[in-house]
Formats: C-alpha cells, structure tokens, sequence
C-alpha cells in the first residue's frame, strides 16, 4: 500500500531559521497518526510546510502526497487536491456569512475533482446534516467566518468544513486547544466519524487530552524539529505521566 | 467612427479586463466640434425646447465662461487640463424613432443591450423592472409605462418632461443643484443633453424600481445627464442607475447633475453601479466621472438614501450629498469606492443638517489596489436651527498591495450644541492569515481577495436591491483584477 503522505529528510526555515531539521514520516491510508512535542519543537510549522503558506520554505528533503511532489503546488491545489489543515487560531473574515465560505470552498474542491457544483438547496440540505453532528445551529453556520466565536465554536466550524471537504489527508493543529470537555468529545466524534479506510489524518498536539477520544495508530514524539521517538498510542500516556524531559527531549 | 477596426482591435486585446469595451457603429447627429452659445442653441433645437429652457441653459453658459475655466482643484486628484472646445457637446442616433415597443428599436442597440447583460425584453417580462435607457444622449425606448401611468408615475426622458410636464421642470430644476453651485454642474446646465425625469404623485409607493442605464458611445462626446427626481407628500421610489461605458483610448468626460426632492413623508433610494472605463493598467485613457448629485428632504419626515457601488472611471469626483430641510428629515449615505491600477477617487457625501431632530448616516468602504488613490471626503454640517441633529460615520479602508493610498478627510461644522456627531475611521489591509486561511479551503489567491472585500463591503451591498447587489458583487471581483499575486 502506498502511503498517503510521504516526508523524507524534511529540513524548512521560517523567516531564514532552520525550525525543521530532518523529518521522516510516513501516513498511509486508514492511519491516524499522532505528533506530540513541547511548544518550540516545530509541530505547527510542520503543519503550515504541508500546507503551503508564504515564508514557510523547504530547504532540503521531499513530500511525496500520493506520489506527487507537494512542494510543488500552489496552497489551494494543495487543498482541492484533498489536504485539509485545521487551523489552530482560525481567522476572522468580517462580513463573509459562513456558509457563503463553505459554498464557495466546497464548489471549488468539487469542481477540481470533475464533480458538478451544488445548488444553493442540494448544498444546504448537506450542510444541515453535517452541522446537527456537530451540535451547531444554523445561525452559529450563518454567522461571519469566526468573528466572535468561542474557541469552541471556531474548532467546530473547522470541523464542519472538514466534514464538507471530506480531505484525504487531515491535518489537526491543536484541536484539542481551547476546548472545554463537552466541546472536546464533540469535536473528537467529528473526527472519529470521518475516519476512513481511504482518509489519513495528522492530529498534532501538546497534550494527549484528545488522544483519550481519538485513539491513534501510531504516536511520534517531535523535538528539536525531529522527530525523536515513535511508537503506539502507548508512548502519549507515557509522555502524559513522564513529561517530555524524561524522554530524552529537550523542552524549548 | 473612421477607427473602429482599430478599437475593436484593442477591445478583443482587452476584453479580459473589461467586458464592456465595445463601440456599437450607429451612425450620429451630432454638434459641431467646441462650445459656444451656438452649440447651446443647436442642443436647444434639435430637442425643440420652450423659450425659457434656452435661456435658462444661456444664462448658465455666460456664468460658465465666467469662471474661466477654473476648475476646483480641492479634491485630491490630478489630471491634465481639459480643452473644453475640444469635444462634442451632442450626438444623438440619427434615426430618432418614435417608439411604440422594444420591437422598433434598432436591432444594434439591442445587440449593445445584449452584450451588456441586459436584455430589454427579458428585463420587461422577467424583472418587472421600467427601464428608461439612455443610449448616448437621446433615450430610444420606455417600458412599462402604462403600469406606472395607473400610478400617476411620470418616468420619461427628461426632454419629454420639458414638453409634456413643464411646470413641474420649471419649478424643481436647478431647485436643488443651482446653477452656479459648481464649475461641473453650471457647465451641465448649460449643455445638459438628456436624462430621466420621475413624478411620484402625492400618497403612491412607485410600484416598481425604476433603473436606467447610461452608456456612452460616440467617441469624444461628453455625457451631461440630467436627472430629476421629485417625490411628492407621502411616496416613495426606489430609482437604480447602472453604467458601462465602451473601451477609449481618450479621457472622456462624464459631469452629470443629479436633483432629488423629497416632500413631506416622503422616501427617495437612489442606488449606483458605476462601472465607466477606468483606463488601462498603466492608467492610459479611462472616463472623468465629476458628478453632481443632491438630495434635498423638504418636507417633514422625509427621507433620502444614497447607495453607491463605484469601481470605474479614471478619476471619480462625487459627493452625493443630502440637505435635511424638513424636520425629522434622515439622510443615509453607503458607499463602496474600488480603485486599481491608476484610478483616482475623491468621493464622500455632504449631509447638511437644518431641520430639528434630523438624522444622518454615512457608511464609506473605500478599497484602493495597485498604485490608486482614494479619499474619503465628507461634511456634516449642522445649522443653528437643527436641534437635537445626530449624525454617525463610519469611514472604512482597505488597501492591496503596499503601492496604493487611502484618505480621509472629514469635515465636521456644528452650530447647535444639542447635535451629536460620531465618526469612527479605520484601515486595514488583507492579512495572510486570511489569504492562507481561504487559499487553504480550496480558493484562488483572486477569488479569496474577491470574498475577503465583498464581506469587507457587506453592509454597504446589503442596502442594494437584490438584482444589482449580485450584479455589484460580481463587479467586485472584475474590479480588483490583477491586483493579487
């Protein structure tokens, strides 16, 4: 089986500074998959590398998604070729009603895949059945793109979208940040639900909280920008109860 | 029209930009080159107008070459000097036909219409929308006339409101534009071609938003429109105006007058689309938009709204302003102003305050792209008279690219302690925060831009009807073309 995403010798700067320095990963279909490490250590700069965003450079190493060269694509070739990143701060856009942004984004992702665009009924019959999973109401759906959302809220419509986009590759960066524990089992059902023999997912995340709900496949510990310990969802309780010093890692 | 092959050439090189840039091969009736008291004379002729029209158009010329072609130069915006005897003052298609339905009109207009998007036909069947189309200077074809005469609706070309109606011509024009207000609008006085004319009599909601659509099309002919809108006690009308213009290589002028009256009770919306030629990407060519638009609220409780989505023209000089006479008068003011490339805007609204407990409101979004200019420019005045007068503004900018400018420049007068004036100004730009967020989704660098200013512009196109709100949104997008990446 030929893994989803394959990462080889990953070395990328921000800003001039080398933050990644030879990751190695490799996500195969089904897989969910686990990056814990302490804050400093290079796990959201990995996620914006996958990503695309400007001023995130590869400086050696490859990305292989599903055998193509990602580095290669534009951020929303990226994304309509199937990668999601839930964001960890989402952004504010003042005045775009959410479900003009999810129209607007599920349209452009069907339309590169072939698919007809929905009309304006097709689509929000759909967005009606994913948002009741996610216990949110039409007008939280409604409003402008997370202006004045809770950290909740902000985490379910990420979720939401991920729902709609239906990614092959997901990338969480922080879920699990910000939640109170009702919020928190909410949004790891979201997540659970769209586990899939043909989805791959990339929760990245300080504390293990969520990998109570969402049970990996395999767990990797990222410091120093390496990844320095991988093993199963064993080695997250490990770090929950020994912290990340013992295990050899240095804390930023 | 010796060079049409050759403007046509460059309208398919250019299309891409701008879809509207096409020159239509009709053939013209049109002025001797220069203005003199003789061109005010012909214009005066050709529209077979009363004694007391051409003097009243003479009157304003002398005053005209009075000011010596001095023209303001307050505004920040900056151009080369105009040679006003360098134009055409009248052009009319030469076949003026008395027209009983759209079946009559030349069919190369209605292919013109057609290209624009907006079939007469359709429009008549589908939208219920009177349509009063201004075709260079003479307007050749009204629809829905007889629904809105059930009304008592007058809705006509101007210059047939001058035969048909003279005494409610004679008493309101110039009633609130005077002639001597600006160099723009005493020039427009003087050579004013056609424009539209509506009467909403006293107690009649106007069954239907009435809209027109100007075009200009003979090249070198300045367009000087004359629009007069009176709302007697109790009505209301809701009046859009839509603008494309063809593809010029040379400025063109466009100084139009605006009058809008309001008596007692009374509601007047008046909502813009401006989408003139705004020159090329190296600010080549492209229309001088110096309007004159004004609204006076008469009467007690009146109202008057000025909604304006402005994203063509060279330069744009325009101050929809609203003069709150009656007491309990509100005035409201939204406007989008989009400039790229090298569009200059100088655009803003007046609200003069006289009568008590009268209200304003101004909402401004100005969007500057590429290496434009635009300025926010707005008075609220408020008279000793005008106790217990509110005003709020709210100016908002948005810049693209590190290249352009945005201004505000906001006049405040009080002259009555009990008024309460607010204004909130902000800039901003768009974060790549944003840009990744929607890129992320799945979204082109341009579409994201498009989302990101049409919800920066949300509550000025949430007061546009719902046909031109979608039309506005979408020129939103032509707009900033080439402004990203």
């Amino acid at each position: 089986m030929a893994p989803i995403l394959e990462i080889k010798d990953l070395h990328a700067t921000v800003d001039g500074k080398e933050v990644l320095k030879g990751i190695n990963l490799a996500i195969n279909p089904g897989e969910v998959h686990a990056v814990m490490g302490p804050n400093g250590s290079g796990k959201s700069t990995l996620s914006y590398v996958l990503a695309g965003r400007n001023g995130y450079e590869v400086t050696k190493g490859s990305i292989l998604y599903k055998g193509a060269d990602l580095t290669a694509m534009e951020p929303e070739i990226r994304a309509r070729e199937g990668i999601f990143l839930a964001f960890q701060y989402p952004v504010e856009i003042p005045g775009v009603a959410g479900t003009t942004f999810l129209k607007t984004a599920y349209n452009a992702v069907r339309k590169h895949r072939g698919e007809k665009e929905l009309d304006a009924m097709q689509f929000l019959k759909l967005v009606r059945e994913k948002q009741a999973e996610l216990d949110m109401t039409d007008d939280m759906v409604r409003r402008p793109v997370n202006v004045g959302f809770s950290g909740g809220e902000k985490k379910r419509y990420e979720m939401l979208q991920m729902a709609m986009l239906e990614p092959a590759l997901a990338i969480l960066d922080e879920t699990d940040s910000g939640l109170d524990i009702d919020a928190l089992k909410t949004v790891a059902d979201g997540i659970n639900r769209l586990r899939a023999p043909d989805r791959a997912m990339l929760m990245i995340t300080h504390y293990q909280r969520l990998l109570g709900y969402v049970v990996p496949d395999i767990v990797h510990v990222l410091a120093g920008g390496k990844i320095v310990r991988s093993g199963d969802k064993s080695l997250a309780l490990e770090l929950e109860k020994e912290g990340y010093a013992v295990l050899g890692t240095e804390a930023a | 029209m010796a060079d049409v092959s050759e403007t046509e050439t460059i309208n398919q090189a250019t299309t891409e930009r701008y879809k509207y840039g096409f020159v239509t091969d009709i053939e013209s009736d049109t002025a001797p080159k220069g203005l003199d008291e003789s061109t005010i004379r012909f214009i005066s002729d050709k529209k077979e107008e009363p004694e007391w029209l051409l003097e009243w158009r003479l009157k304003a010329f002398r005053m005209w070459q009075e000011l010596g072609e001095e023209e303001p130069s307050w505004a920040k915006v900056s151009f080369p000097k105009i040679d006003y005897q360098d134009a055409y003052y009248y052009s009319a298609p030469k076949e003026k036909p008395l027209l009983e339905s759209l079946d009559d009109v030349d069919p190369k207009l209605l292919e013109t219409y057609n290209k624009l998007g907006i079939p007469l036909q359709e429009q008549k069947m589908l939208a219920g929308v009177a349509v009063d189309a201004v075709f260079d200077s003479v307007s050749v074809a009204t629809t829905f006339k007889e629904e809105l005469s059930k009304h008592g609706v007058i809705f006509c070309p101007i210059s047939e409101a001058v035969q048909k109606h003279p005494e409610l011509v004679k008493k309101y024009l110039g009633s609130v534009v005077p002639t001597a207000d600006n160099f723009y609008a005493t020039l427009n006085s003087a050579v004013f071609t056609d424009g539209s004319f509506v009467y909403i009599p006293e107690g009649v909601r106007c069954p239907m938003e009435l809209s027109t659509y100007f075009r200009i099309n003979a090249a070198e002919t300045g367009q000087f429109e004359r629009t007069l809108i009176v709302a007697d006690k109790g009505s209301y009308v809701s009046y859009l105006e839509g603008c494309t213009a063809p593809m010029r290589d040379e400025h063109q002028l466009h100084a139009a007058v605006v009058e809008l009256v309001a008596l007692d009770d009374a509601e007047i919306k008046y909502s813009t689309v401006q989408n003139w030629y705004p020159g090329d990407e190296n600010g080549k060519g492209g229309i001088y938009n110096f309007v004159t638009k004004r609204g006076a609220c008469r009467g007690k409780n009146s109202k008057i709204s000025w909604t304006q989505v402005e994203t063509g023209s060279a330069i744009t000089w325009k101050y929809p302003s609203c003069i709150l006479q009656g007491d309990n008068s509100v005035g409201e003011f939204y406007s989008i102003a989009i400039t790229n490339n090298y569009q200059q805007a100088d655009t803003g609204t007046k609200m003069i305050h006289m009568g008590k407990n009268t209200k304003s409101r101004i909402i401004s979004k100005g969007i500057s792209a590429g290496h434009a200019d635009s300025t926010y420019r707005g008075l609220v005045k408020v008279m000793p008279g005008a106790t217990g007068a509110r005003n709020f503004t709210q100016c908002d900018s948005l810049l693209i690219g590190d290249q352009c400018g945005a201004h505000t420049v906001p006049y405040i007068e009080v002259r009555n302690k009990t008024a309460q004036v607010e204004h909130e100004a902000t800039t901003s730009k768009i974060s790549d925060e944003q840009l990744l967020y929607c890129r992320q989704r799945g979204l082109s660098e341009e579409d994201a831009t498009t989302l990101i200013v049409n919800g920066f512009c949300r509550q000025v196109l949430q007061e546009l009807p719902m046909e031109f709100a979608v039309e506005a949104q979408k020129l939103v997008g032509i707009s900033l073309e080439g402004s990203v990446g």
